[in-house]
């Protein structure tokens, strides 16, 4: 894993030591609030619904477990003893105050973390797989890529006042699940006559105006990654629109210039920013990479696994949806759920926290990744450890086998804290895993990925949902409306439109007779939500929405 | 006919901390919405409002807010401004934890 070199700790404690003036300046009425708001930003923090928020990077949600007992610590010494991991691999504390922040940073300096271009209209953190490194179907781990990315794009002087957020992911699998086709940028790192590159692709994004991204390059030699990125984002920092905050991210450049035009834009300036590149980039990438040399797996019969299997029923369940392959058939990858019925999807208690990373240093090759399905894992396990690991978990309500079922859901924090959301978003989340638990339903249902955002901002993904949720206010009510068919993997699709919005009263009963309408449509078991919905289209699913508009019909 | 005016509270976030606070008729602030002054009348409004934009390096946002007058004094008429007034609906965190201003 990659740990914090002189040159990072002593950036961090400069960038940090500036912002504790900022914030004394502040404070002393020296500086306005429009003032220092863009400055603030630029160091992750908002004001929200109640207070300060402070979002923290976790640098292409790759964690260890002393940076996770870090974030328990401050949980627990400066906010309210948990934390909010978010669909772009940050955590999110929701109670700190304006006065402890500066102590908060230095105490992330000192664990190798930052909240640096968390926010603002720049290069945000760049995501990942998270299971880079461990995956079974992995061509190359995404990680050194990303981390030079993230070098490359912290405090970039080009690049600090963008026209808009600018948002990266990189996968290393032929399998999506970073999202790429959702970021502004997206990079796969793809073979070609047996040399490795990338797959470049811009303009997707979610948001008031939905678009998968598409391919811009189909491969690009590995080593001329930061001079076409310096390339795409210098096009993009002169055609970006200034003029209209809502036209003014990639995908609306793209759309209004025609990704041919832009295209060719982009060659011209690489043409230029190639040459000025001598290298030096590339020695970094390798000194990078050394620091993610794979962990040192061990061999051991893996009969313990086995054995639980056989004599334990939860186990088994659990093993069934929270296990993943990973490339030695002697280990797995653990996905642990933050999605416990009835809680609050992606928060973790300080005490979770804690244990998360005791797990990690004694099962896990002291590795943690947070993944955008807001979930942890701990991506090298031996099977032989599982029982123990489990057992541990369970002790401290983390052992819900839910992955990729309907309970687990991805939400923003909505209303209940977000300053621009227009609904709650959490309490829909809670409701529908709580009944689907009570149906015991959830196994027999499958597959099925319901997403929820508060507003038309997206952060909960509800377009590339199986079932997406919108909350919106419609005459001083929330109202949400649903998406359907949405993906956000490799296959991404946008999710359309069912019709009406529900009350909050009613959402709950609407999802319900959309998930009884799925059991009696599908051709077989095996057959999962999505690819009866690709089979049918949406008129059944309407029916199910919408009786009574059936009934007028008829 | 000039449509009246429906009541206004100034209601902003405190500076160093970041919680919800309403300006009181003795041009303080408090973190009761009970003890908000009540607004009836517009030029007054905009008035208080530009004298609490004025405390630059106390609060942060201030904006008005419609109220509702009830039996103790302003009540919210947006959802947006009763989860500001009592908190978060997942965790009992915030205003509710507060027995002067419990969750409704």
């Amino acid at each position: 894993m990659y740990r914090h070199t002189e040159f990072d700790r002593g950036f961090l404690a400069a960038r940090n030591a500036q912002f504790r003036a900022q914030v004394e300046r502040r404070l002393n009425g020296s500086l306005s609030e429009d003032e220092f708001k863009p400055l603030r930003l630029m160091n992750g923090l908002y004001l929200q619904l109640h207070a300060y928020m402070l979002r923290v990077a976790i640098p292409y949600g790759t964690l260890s477990g002393a940076q996770m007992r870090a974030l328990a610590d401050i949980a627990d010494r400066w906010d309210r003893g948990y934390g909010h991991f978010t669909t772009r691999q940050n955590i999110q504390f929701n109670w700190p105050r304006l006065i402890d922040v500066p102590d908060m940073l230095d105490a992330l300096a000192e664990a190798g973390l930052h909240s640096v271009q968390t926010s603002g209209n720049t290069v945000r953190n760049v995501t990942s797989d998270h299971f880079a490194g461990a995956a079974a179907d992995e061509i190359a781990d995404p990680r050194p890529v990303a981390e030079l990315i993230r070098q490359w794009s912290t405090d970039h002087p080009e690049f600090q006042f963008l026209a808009r957020k600018f948002k990266i992911a990189v996968t290393g699998s032929a399998r999506d699940r970073a999202a790429t086709r959702i970021n502004d940028l997206g990079l796969r790192i793809v073979t070609r006559n047996g040399e490795q590159g990338f797959e470049v692709s811009i303009g997707g994004g979610l948001g008031r105006t939905p678009m998968i991204g598409r391919v811009l390059r189909e491969f690009l030699p590995r080593a001329d990654l930061l001079p076409y990125l310096e390339a795409v984002l210098g096009v993009y920092n002169r055609l970006g629109r200034r003029d209209n905050k809502f036209k003014a991210r990639i995908k609306i450049t793209v759309h209004e210039h025609g990704l041919d035009h832009v295209r060719d834009l982009v060659e011209r300036r690489f043409a230029l920013t190639r040459a000025a590149f001598g290298g030096a980039d590339q020695d970094r990438l390798e000194r990078i990479a050394a620091d993610f040399a794979p962990p040192a797996l061990r061999r051991a019969p893996t009969g313990a696994f086995d054995r639980a299997c056989r004599s334990d029923p939860v186990f088994r369940a659990w093993a069934d949806t929270n296990l993943s392959a990973h490339r030695d058939p002697g280990h797995t990858i653990v996905t642990v759920s933050l999605k416990a019925h009835g809680a609050t999807p992606g928060d973790a208690s300080s005490g979770q926290m804690r244990l998360l990373a005791d797990l990690a240093e004694r099962y896990g090759h002291d590795e943690l990744r947070i993944s955008h399905e807001q979930n942890v894992i701990l991506p090298h396990v031996h099977k032989s450890d599982l029982p123990a690991l489990h057992a541990a978990l369970r002790a401290h309500g983390l052992a819900t086998a839910n992955i990729g079922l309907i309970s687990d859901i991805i939400a923003c924090p909505g209303m209940d804290y977000c300053a621009l959301a227009t609904a709650r978003s959490i309490p829909v989340a809670q409701q529908i895993a709580t009944r689907f638990d009570e149906l015991r339903l959830e196994h027999e249902i499958g597959p099925l990925k319901i997403r929820i955002s508060g507003c038309i901002n997206a952060c909960g993904h509800h377009h590339v949902a199986h079932i997406g949720i919108l909350g919106l206010e419609r005459a001083g009510v929330e109202t949400y409306q649903i998406t359907l068919g949405g993906d956000g993997t490799e296959t991404a699709m946008l999710g359309e439109r069912t019709g009406p919005g529900f009350s909050a009263g009613d959402i709950l009963a609407a999802i319900e007779r959309l998930v009884m309408a799925y059991l009696d449509l599908r051709a077989e078991r095996s057959e999962t939500f999505l690819q009866t919905y690709r089979r049918l289209g949406p008129a059944p699913f309407r029916e199910a929405l919408y009786p009574e508009a059936r009934a007028d019909a008829a | 006919m000039k449509r009246p005016y429906s009541p206004k509270i100034v209601t902003a976030s405190d500076l160093a901390v970041g919680d919800v606070i309403y300006q009181t008729a003795e041009d303080g602030w408090s973190r009761a919405l009970p003890e908000a002054e009540i607004l009836c009348d517009e030029a007054h409004a905009q008035l208080r409002l530009i004298e609490a934009e004025r405390q630059q390096n106390r609060i942060v946002g201030a904006y008005l807010a419609e109220v509702a007058i009830g039996e103790n004094g302003p009540e919210p008429v947006h959802f947006r401004e009763d989860f500001r007034r009592a908190g978060p609906s997942n965790y009992f965190h915030g205003k509710q934890e507060n027995p002067r201003q419990p969750r409704p």
